[in-house]
């Protein structure tokens, strides 16, 4: 009795012995598909960053390269002392600067993320809300800027922002104020050069969610009972948020590291991690240094962001 | 009531009238609990709908039925204040409805494809209009569970709408729009989105809990079986326009257009001209029938008028032996069958090349048998059985 269901199962494989093979055949060539991204993400992110990992726990040295190997060799060759070096790491929590540094960059970041979101939105809805044929249209609108080099268009800003450019000019024709007013190389300027620059990148993701919107819902909404402005709260908002933290990380993480705007734009009291990043590197020579900074800065970028993105992907499964 | 009227529409014969039960609508001096005057909607150059006066009554159960684009689905979104008419006049209540927003008006509405939020459970669903109104949660809570009890849903108030069936959804989407009390309820397509089977037990208790409600429904929906089902009257629309508004029995047996008679069941189309016009009957030369036919109700039209005369499937006989009577009965060639179950359809060819579709009951188990492909037939019909329409 106890023998028939294990014959049963010998006959069941049997039966099915075509399958496995099948599914192993669909099984390799997915993997080729999958491992090609992979291998990309191996060898150019996965392997650099060991190497800065690796010289993050090196000592600043006047060579080239510019730290200390972690192994030494005895000069008779016979053995190898390993010398793992955590004082970049230490330092960075004993001098404050570099937590103001890190900081700061966050505050920035969000607070340019916020104003991104601000604009943005309402972008994006009366793109989605617009004729379908007008659609595309305002979409390339918002990515043209792109077509002209990020630099450039910074520089642009700079000429726009200056004591003597023409928005202090127009400012003073009409008499909303007697004195040019400093714009440029303050944090003023930086948010309007991080919400300028990553714009499109907050309006796309949120147009793909508007545009699936379904308009019925705003009506059954107000049928219910909502004016409009709640029924914006209480269900265009929930309903829009994948696309909400979406643009907000995409805006908010490479403005945390950028180095570009605070430099151009930015006053000198404007303190970013990835300009502290810049000196270390270039101005101080530490190359250890610098890659601690840069270690650390994943870390406090990368923790919240897999925090977020668990507590969706729990709340769409319920 | 209902029940009947659907055997009437099914099972052919001639099952005397259901007396008529006396509603609101058929006394003249009733007060409307919804009149519509000369509404007119354009969107641009196309008018969607075109001078529309109708007057519905406390209780009923009013359909909508048309094709789509017949204007059906706007008319009922400027009920519920999505859309404000181009010219003239709602009033629910007596009150008149310009310029109130869908938010203040004592309507709810259920939507075709229910637009339930996605982000709220079922509960949250349902409770959202009592919520939005500050009402206690602890009534809140009372209210919806009573609810969800009605519509039987009362173990699923904690999923979410992509966890429940098609049928779940719809119940949910009824509660909801019930749940306010309104004095009027708009269903769009209410069953539209269910499977036959689904929809048939549905119909029942949609009746059922509008009577038990009081709530004055306005049903839209393109479906004329479901309309014969559910209402109390129907209003026929075609082009933005009422073309017949009355009972489903008066729609069935006396439609006043051929698009009426087209659109609600099937029927047969036979031109003619008029050679007898008295009140009482109407004789009608065809020869596209091949034969003289007596309707036994008059029409005002001019002598020799060309009419159709609207004869429905089900209310002719086959035989394969020549009738007694003369009037009203063709012969022709039986071309086409097809066994239903519950009857058979032939399709019969005349002379003239017109094709005479027939429905007969099988009240007998071998019934069909008796008739076969090719079989020279007598078709036959009573001059109570036939409408002459002049447009």
């Amino acid at each position: 009795m106890s023998k028939l269901p294990g014959l049963a199962r010998v006959g069941e494989v049997l039966a099915n012995r075509k399958l496995p093979a099948l599914v192993m055949k669909v099984n390799w060539g997915r993997q080729m598909v999958i491992s090609i991204p992979f291998l990309w993400l191996a060898i150019f992110f996965f392997i650099p960053f060991v190497v800065v990992l690796k010289i993050s726990f090196s000592e600043a040295a006047i060579a080239i390269p510019p730290f200390s190997d972690l192994f030494e060799w005895d000069p008779d060759g016979a053995y190898a002392t390993f010398k793992l070096n955590l004082g970049n790491f230490l330092f960075l929590l004993e001098d404050t600067f570099y937590l103001d540094a890190y900081l700061s960059s966050v505050k920035i970041a969000a607070i340019a993320t916020a104003l991104t979101l601000i604009v943005g939105f309402p972008m994006a809805y009366l793109i989605a809300r617009a004729e379908p044929n007008r659609r595309l249209f305002l979409l390339a609108l918002v990515i043209l800027p792109f077509w002209t080099s990020f630099l450039l268009r910074v520089y642009a800003w700079m000429a726009l922002l200056k004591r003597g450019g023409p928005i202090n000019d127009i400012l003073i024709a009409f008499g909303f104020i007697d004195e040019p007013i400093r714009m440029l190389q303050t944090d003023f300027a930086v948010y309007i050069g991080i919400v300028y620059t990553y714009l499109p990148f907050m309006i796309l993701p949120l147009y793909s969610v508007i545009e699936k919107l379904d308009g019925s819902l705003l009506e059954a909404a107000e049928d219910l009972g909502c004016r409009p402005i709640q029924s914006f709260f209480l269900v265009t908002v929930p309903m829009v948020m994948p696309g909400i933290i979406a643009g907000c990380l995409l805006v908010f993480i490479p403005a945390v590291g950028e180095y570009v705007i605070p430099s151009l734009l930015g006053g000198s009291d404007t303190l970013m991690i990835g300009r502290v990043l810049w000196d270390e590197f270039s101005i101080n020579r530490d190359w250890p240094m610098a890659s601690a900074v840069a270690i650390v800065m994943l870390v406090v970028l990368v923790l919240p962001i897999m925090f977020v993105r668990n507590r969706i992907g729990n709340k769409g499964e319920v | 009531m209902t029940t009947e009227e659907k055997s009437n529409q099914t099972n052919s014969d001639t099952n005397p009238l259901t007396a008529p039960v006396p509603d609101l609508w058929r006394d003249p001096n009733a007060t409307p609990f919804v009149e519509i005057e000369n509404i007119t909607k354009k969107f641009g150059d196309f008018t969607a709908v075109d001078n529309v006066s109708l007057k519905i009554y406390k209780r009923e159960l009013f359909c909508l039925l048309g094709g789509s684009g017949s204007g059906k689905s706007t008319l009922l979104r400027m009920l519920a204040g999505f859309e404000a008419p181009t010219s003239g006049r709602i009033l629910i209540d007596g009150v008149d409805m310009a310029g109130i927003q869908p938010w203040n008006r004592p309507v709810n509405m259920m939507f075709q494809s229910y637009a339930l939020f996605p982000h709220l459970s079922v509960e949250k669903n349902v409770g959202f209009g009592l919520r939005r109104d500050g009402m206690a949660e602890e009534d809140v809570k009372r209210r919806v569970k009573e609810m969800l009890d009605m519509v039987q849903l009362g173990h699923l108030a904690k999923r979410k709408p992509n966890q429940l069936s098609g049928g779940q959804r719809q119940r949910v989407a009824l509660a909801r729009s019930l749940i306010k009390r309104p004095k009027l309820l708009l269903l769009d397509e209410p069953l539209g989105a269910l499977d036959k089977k689904l929809r048939e037990e549905t119909q029942f208790e949609l009746i059922n809990l509008q009577e038990e409600l009081g709530v004055t429904f306005i049903v839209v929906t393109h479906d004329q079986e479901e309309a014969m089902t559910l209402s109390t009257r129907i209003g026929v629309m075609n082009h933005g326009e009422i073309v017949q508004v009355g009972e489903p029995h008066d729609i069935y047996e006396y439609p006043n257009s051929r698009y009426v008679a087209q659109f609600v069941g099937s029927v047969n189309m036979i031109a003619g001209k008029v050679s007898v016009d008295e009140v009482d009957h109407v004789v009608v030369e065809s020869e596209e029938a091949g034969c003289t036919m007596r309707i036994d109700h008059g029409i005002s039209c001019a002598p020799n008028q060309e009419v159709h005369v609207a004869l429905r499937p089900e209310k002719i006989m086959v035989a394969h032996d020549k009738p007694e009577q003369d009037l009203n009965c063709m012969k022709g060639r039986i071309e086409e069958i097809a066994y239903m179950g519950s009857l058979s359809v032939f399709r019969v060819r005349l002379p003239s090349g017109k094709e005479i579709r027939v429905t007969q009951p099988n009240y007998a188990r071998d019934m069909g048998a008796r008739f076969t492909w090719e079989d020279e037939v007598y078709l036959y019909w009573d001059v109570d059985s036939s409408v002459v329409l002049t447009v």
